[in-house]
């Protein structure tokens, strides 16, 4: 038998046959590494998770005509939407503004296109239905419904500036709180059709999941390659995204820390009671002969697989901590991030062989004359 | 020469004089028993003897070497290669069966050998006994199981401090002959006791008082020796 697989078997069956104690050191490893794996996650899941919430406030970034341009070429918007990065964008709705007339009565007309709307503006309260796209229904902010005492269902004639006219139906009210309910909202080509302005828009709303760093590196490039385009950060939203984020995170980190405090305190406690209670061991492999060095290697053993079972235990009971969380209260699930769990895995395994180095150099402390004596 | 020199030995605790100018001299094969009352002193004896303790003053020396001139990782050697230690308490480690608590004292000295540790059992007639825990030994399994121990590296000093001082009458008999045997075989042995039944064995017995060896006594048979010669 070799040096290493005695060794091997002293740590193996000191954790195994000493059941009942270890099981209480592995608990207070295992129950800071599930804390602190969890709370890693939720550190690097809030921005996502809250930047998905701020998505659900509009739109983040806004797309208008370049230079002394009045509108946008809807291919622009379009080249300028590739440059984005697909997966993080929620939705891109374009508007086309313009006056038209209502029973004589001048009203802003909106055309869009109502799916992406949706995913844009997901706050609008609507009333009835969303119409259907390339239908002729509209969707009339309340302040004009009110004002021409129609509801969902009723037809309404909309007449451009030339006298071109439009009957559309009212499939729905929207609210907002805002200045949505002035205007009335057209399916984009039809709008265009009418107002004799095919493939032209006024201006483009753009949800994106992105930092405000992130969004400004964006902008900056759209600017450069789509000359037609001038974006502009919606600064109310970005600002706030990223200053609630920050304290979010900083929490986040300020707990995570004190968790670690508290586990390497609890740690070191378990293992000292741990030497403590063996001084007679360690008294007696000093007696046989033992080195400091064999003592050590055999605590710092012991406290470093009780800290790779505990971080092991720790990281997945952590991930469903993580997932329990971001359920409750993001309402959304997490994946199981790898790098994540290499990390908790990691600190657990140090964190418990930071916490042997007291009791280690207690047990080395300890004089082998203690088991003549029989202390 | 013999093989253990003490010379003018002191151990002083605070103004506590444990020991006071002890001069002992083992030779080489020799049964040596240590009696003496309670706070005597023997067990500090037995202590700075197995290289636990330092002496105050005075030298110690085995198989040449003088042990008061060395720091405490060389006592350590000395401890791990030439001596076996036996306790009254046993003090085996409780989560290691009785092979490998007798295979720790290989992994300290050198390498662990499974087959020979197997044979320092069968010595002390606990081959089929090899797999238990201690807990699951009575208290004279476990002290045979601590004599294989202390004589698996082949100490030229096997110490053993009140050996039968826990067991009942048939384990001290079973017990008793294998230190018998060993002595037989050329083993030096310094045992501590009470009992002088057990004194009775060693060829010779020193008795502490107050820190001094107030007596001597020699074993009818070496008397008788002595006076053959």
């Amino acid at each position: 038998m070799t040096k290493y697989s005695m060794y091997s078997k002293m740590i193996i069956h000191a954790l195994l046959r000493r059941r009942s104690r270890m099981i209480v050191a592995l608990l207070a490893i295992a129950v800071g590494a599930t804390v602190l794996s969890g709370l890693i996650t939720i550190y690097y899941d809030v921005p996502r998770q809250m930047g998905r919430e701020f998505r659900s406030y509009g739109a983040n970034l806004v797309f208008i005509p370049a230079g002394s341009s009045q509108a946008l070429a809807e291919q622009d918007i379009d080249r300028a939407a590739g440059l984005l990065p697909r997966d993080k964008v929620i939705g891109i709705a374009p508007y086309l503004y313009e006056r038209v007339k209502v029973n004589e009565q001048p009203i802003m007309a909106a055309g869009t296109k109502f799916q992406e709307v949706k995913k844009v503006s997901p706050y609008w309260q609507i009333r009835g239905k969303w119409p259907a796209e390339k239908s002729s229904g509209v969707v009339i902010g309340q302040e004009v419904a009110e004002f021409l005492k129609v509801e969902p269902g009723q037809s309404i004639t909309l007449a451009a500036g030339d006298g071109t006219e439009q009957k559309v139906t009212v499939e729905g009210i929207v609210r907002t709180g805002g200045n949505e309910e002035n205007f009335v909202f057209v399916d984009l080509p039809l709008l265009q059709k009418m107002l004799k302005k095919e493939g032209q828009i006024s201006v483009g709303q753009v949800s994106i999941m992105a930092t405000e760093a992130e969004l400004a590196a964006l902008s900056k490039n759209v600017e450069t390659q789509v000359t037609g385009v001038s974006p502009r950060l919606v600064k109310r939203v970005t600002q706030s995204e990223g200053m609630v984020l920050g304290k979010l995170q900083a929490l986040v980190y300020l707990v995570t820390i004190i968790i670690l405090l508290l586990t390497l305190i609890c740690a070191a406690t378990t293992m000292m009671a741990v030497v403590t209670e063996r001084r007679k061991e360690i008294g007696l492999k000093k007696a046989l002969g033992a080195e400091n060095r064999s003592i050590i290697l055999e605590f710092l053993g012991e406290g470093l697989a009780l800290g790779g079972l505990g971080g092991i235990i720790g990281t997945v009971l952590g991930f469903f901590f993580a997932q329990a969380v971001s359920i409750n209260v993001f309402g959304r699930a997490i994946d199981f991030q790898p790098f994540i769990a290499l990390v908790a895995f990691v600190v657990s395994i140090t964190v418990s062989g930071v916490a042997c180095m007291i009791p280690v150099k207690i047990a080395t402390d300890v004089e082998p004359a203690i088991v003549l004596r029989g202390e | 020469m013999g093989l253990l020199e003490l010379r003018d030995i002191s151990m002083i605790y605070g103004n506590v004089k444990a020991l006071q100018d002890i001069q002992l001299t083992v030779r080489q094969g020799e049964w040596l028993a240590i009696m003496g009352p309670s706070g005597s002193g023997k067990t500090t004896l037995m202590n700075i003897i197995g290289c636990m303790d330092k002496a105050t003053s005075g030298s110690i020396v085995l198989d040449g070497l003088d042990l008061s001139a060395l720091d405490s990782k060389s006592l350590t050697a000395i401890r791990r290669d030439k001596i076996g230690l036996v306790f009254q308490q046993f003090h085996l480690i409780p989560y290691l069966t009785a092979l490998e608590n007798v295979m720790v004292a290989q992994y300290y000295h050198s390498l662990p050998d499974e087959q020979e540790a197997m044979a320092a059992l069968a010595r002390v007639g606990l081959q089929e006994r090899a797999r238990h825990l201690p807990s699951q030994l009575s208290g004279g399994e476990q002290q045979r199981v601590c004599i294989a121990r202390a004589l698996i590296n082949y100490p030229m000093l096997i110490l053993a401090d009140e050996p039968t001082g826990n067991l009942d009458e048939a384990n001290e008999s079973i017990v008793l002959g294998i230190f018998e045997q060993l002595h037989r075989e050329g083993h030096t042995i310094i045992t501590v006791t009470h009992d002088p039944e057990v004194a009775e064995l060693a060829e010779r017995c020193i008795v502490l008082e107050h820190g001094r060896i107030a007596d001597e006594r020699k074993h009818k048979s070496v008397v008788r020796e002595e006076k053959g010669a």
